[in-house]
């Protein structure tokens, strides 16, 4: 019951806060005085002061937060705003210029790539840089039983209706000397819109072969017929705990005491770790369409076979230019980046949104990288 | 409705141009007129705010929305027309059932507090009830969400096992009733909601009645339930249906308790206790803003305007019945 308030009273504040998302969503103008400052001494490193201004990517706006009220206390005369209009939305607004970076789920479409090469300043284009890594966790509510070992095709058999007891053979095959009772399992879904869905459903769709017969999309849907659909990640987990046998995907770092499943990687089954959530980065290729070697645009490979690595993990990224050729800008951008890849900034994001930080050697390639963007 | 009749030689107020009070009964004039026009700006404001931000979406092919937006699937039979259908089906359904349960119970307890408990205890039952209206819906949600459901379930199970040959309690396929976030809770919840409004609205209008009907009713010889169908029934009936629609009103707009309860799905079926089967236009709305891109907005807003259009028929219709019954009410 204790549990239950508190998580209720999260609920509430995380509606409250999409409401109040919702609200700016509206406002399809771009906000203003996105890079104003007032800073006008050169050594603008040391003396950083003015107003920069983000948006994308909703699934970083609790992570943004930490990152915002971080850097802001070590620069006092600076001012970050992050508008979580979405991936979609950040990246139009960043190519349209009316931001000096945006937050985005997603890679740049080659057209999207042109388009920056155009927005920034010389003709060094626009670079990803990864810096909030989520693994999403299935768990589960079975009494006596806190991890199990599964496969995607499993996993998207039980979460379309396929395998409906948890003493399927299927399930009891995968985990020897785990005492299975015959219960009825009930899949809860995310019923809202979802970035948690959208990379749950490409996971499956990805690695299942063909077990998973829907697209990867935010609105999950099921033919399971005992399922039950919940609004945000809260009210999943609350219903995974409160119903016996229940099965659901939540936020790795909300998955608190229910049982979580380890998945099946090459020939191994692999929970879900910090480590292992940041070795998919190590684990995949750039992608085809990267901008050089500083541009670190991950092809995420669900399918991988290296079983050091969780594949079931979201990987959000900053879009930065190459060069900005406004001083302060440059200044701004770089520094409040450098916060963000710095241990300090992702122990902040880990903390308030359980993200999984970056791993050294990545911190300081990114680090490396945003030295290298220039100013005229 | 009789009004005070006028001689015909008296003049309109407004020609009394030398009285004291002429300045201030013209500012007066003035302030209550604005406040009457602004009113309908802003219903009109709000109407060609939806149109105009709903065309978009309604004047786009099916096939090409549904390409842009993500959760309108025309080739799953989800284009936004079809959604605004179930959507108003799940609307009118879980709207009809807090009606159906709590009107029933909200006249109940105004023709106690207004004619059956003893004064002082009417005073306290008046206070709470007035009480209850003012709780915002979001804490009958998680109310609903954390104690209600869990605790209907069993009863659900037990509807389901004997009345389940009745189309409406049929219950999930695996015959268990495994959740209780179904309409029916979501109806329950919204009645209980609806409930004070209601009972206060009417309690208000019983304590109208005129004290001589009631004691010719019973000087006649009827029984105190005789007398209230008779001289407090026929009296209150216009105010008993505007607050059943103020309730209705409340109910169709609800949001969060809908959202927070129901596990939603798009159908037009009449499976009450049965998950994923329906839900709400403002519950949708809310379930799909955040992540929505432009034209995603856009469609969501065609769904509030036939939201819109709802609620400006059920008040219509209200205004229709009590205009026509009151000239039957035998009120005056």
């Amino acid at each position: 019951m204790k549990a239950f308030t508190r998580s209720g009273v999260v609920l509430t504040a995380a509606v409250l806060s999409l409401s109040l998302a919702a609200c700016s969503a509206s406002n399809e103008e771009p906000p203003a005085g996105s890079s104003e400052s007032a800073a006008s001494t050169s050594e603008a490193m040391t003396e950083l002061a003015g107003n920069l201004q983000g948006a994308g990517a909703s699934s970083q706006e609790s992570a943004m937060d930490a990152w915002r009220a971080g850097f802001q206390s070590a620069n006092p005369d600076v001012t970050v705003g992050y508008d979580p209009v979405g991936s979609g939305g950040g990246i139009e607004q960043f190519l349209a210029g009316a931001v000096p970076f945006a937050g985005s789920d997603g890679l740049l479409a080659e057209e999207e790539y042109t388009a920056a090469i155009e927005r920034c300043d010389g003709d060094g284009g626009a670079l990803h840089l990864p810096m909030y890594i989520s693994p999403v966790a299935v768990i589960f509510n079975l009494e006596g039983v806190g991890s199990l070992n599964l496969d995607s095709e499993t996993i998207a058999k039980i979460f379309n209706g396929e395998i409906t007891k948890w003493d399927d053979d299927a399930i009891a095959s995968q985990n020897e000397g785990v005492e299975l009772p015959s219960t009825n399992i009930t899949v809860v879904f995310r019923s809202d819109s979802s970035g948690t869905s959208e990379n749950f459903t490409d996971y499956l769709e990805q690695t299942s072969g063909g077990a998973w017969p829907y697209e990867a999309t935010k609105e999950f849907s099921t033919e399971a017929s005992q399922s039950v659909g919940a609004d945000g990640t809260s009210a999943v987990v609350d219903t995974v705990t409160s119903t016996d046998g229940a099965i659901g995907y939540a936020d790795a770092s909300r998955a608190g005491d229910l049982g979580t499943v380890a998945i099946k990687v090459g020939e191994e089954y692999v929970a879900f770790s910090p480590e292992a959530a940041a070795n998919i980065i190590a684990a995949s290729p750039l992608s085809d369409t990267a901008n050089g070697e500083n541009d670190l645009a991950y092809a995420i490979d669900r399918t991988t076979t290296d079983s050091t690595a969780y594949p079931l993990t979201l990987v959000s990224y900053h879009i930065v230019c190459a060069q900005y050729d406004d001083e302060t800008e440059r200044a701004l951008v770089t520094s409040f980046e450098k916060y963000v890849a710095s241990e300090e900034g992702q122990a902040a994001s880990a903390e308030a949104a359980g993200s999984a930080p970056l791993p050294a050697d990545l911190s300081a390639q990114i680090t490396a990288i945003l030295d290298e963007i220039a100013a005229a | 409705m009789t009004t005070t009749e006028q001689s015909p030689d008296s003049k309109p107020p407004s020609d009394y141009g030398t009285h004291p009070g002429a300045a201030a009964n013209h500012a007066f004039k003035w302030v209550s007129t604005g406040a009457g026009s602004l009113i309908l700006i802003t219903l009109a404001a709000v109407a060609t705010f939806l149109l105009m931000e709903a065309w978009p979406a309604v004047s786009m092919p099916a096939a090409e929305l549904g390409e842009s937006v993500s959760f309108i699937k025309p080739e799953d039979g989800q284009s936004l027309l079809e959604i605004i259908g179930f959507l108003v089906y799940g609307t009118i359904l879980i709207s009809v059932i807090a009606l159906l349960l709590g009107t029933p119970v909200a006249i109940g307890i105004a023709l106690f507090i207004s004619h059956f408990a003893p004064r002082r205890l009417a005073q306290g039952l008046g206070y709470l009830i007035d009480l209850l209206a003012a709780v915002p819906s979001v804490v009958y949600g998680l109310w609903g969400v954390a104690v209600l459901v869990p605790f209907l379930q069993p009863f659900y199970q037990f509807l389901a096992d004997y009345l389940g040959w009745i189309p409406i309690f049929a219950p999930p396929e695996s015959g268990e009733v495994f959740t209780g976030r179904v309409a029916l809770s979501a109806g329950i919840v919204l009645a209980i909601m609806i409930i004070p409004i209601i009972s206060a609205v009417s309690r208000e209008v019983f304590l109208q009645t005129p004290k001589l009907h009631e004691e010719a009713a019973l000087a006649m010889g009827a029984t105190r339930w005789e007398m209230i169908r008779m001289a407090v029934f026929p009296f209150g009936r216009s105010g008993m249906i505007g607050a059943t629609m103020l309730g209705l009103g409340r109910a169709l707009g609800e949001t969060m308790a809908v959202l927070m309860i129901i596990s939603p799905g798009l159908t037009f079926s009449s499976h009450i206790l049965q998950p994923n089967q329906h839900n709400t236009i403002a519950a949708y709305i809310a379930l799909q803003f955040p992540e929505a891109n432009a034209l995603g907005v856009n469609s969501l807003i065609a769904m509030g305007l036939a939201l819109f259009v709802i609620t400006l028929l059920v008040n219509m219709l209200a205004r229709w019945v009590v205009s026509r019954r009151s000239e039957f009410s035998g009120a005056n």
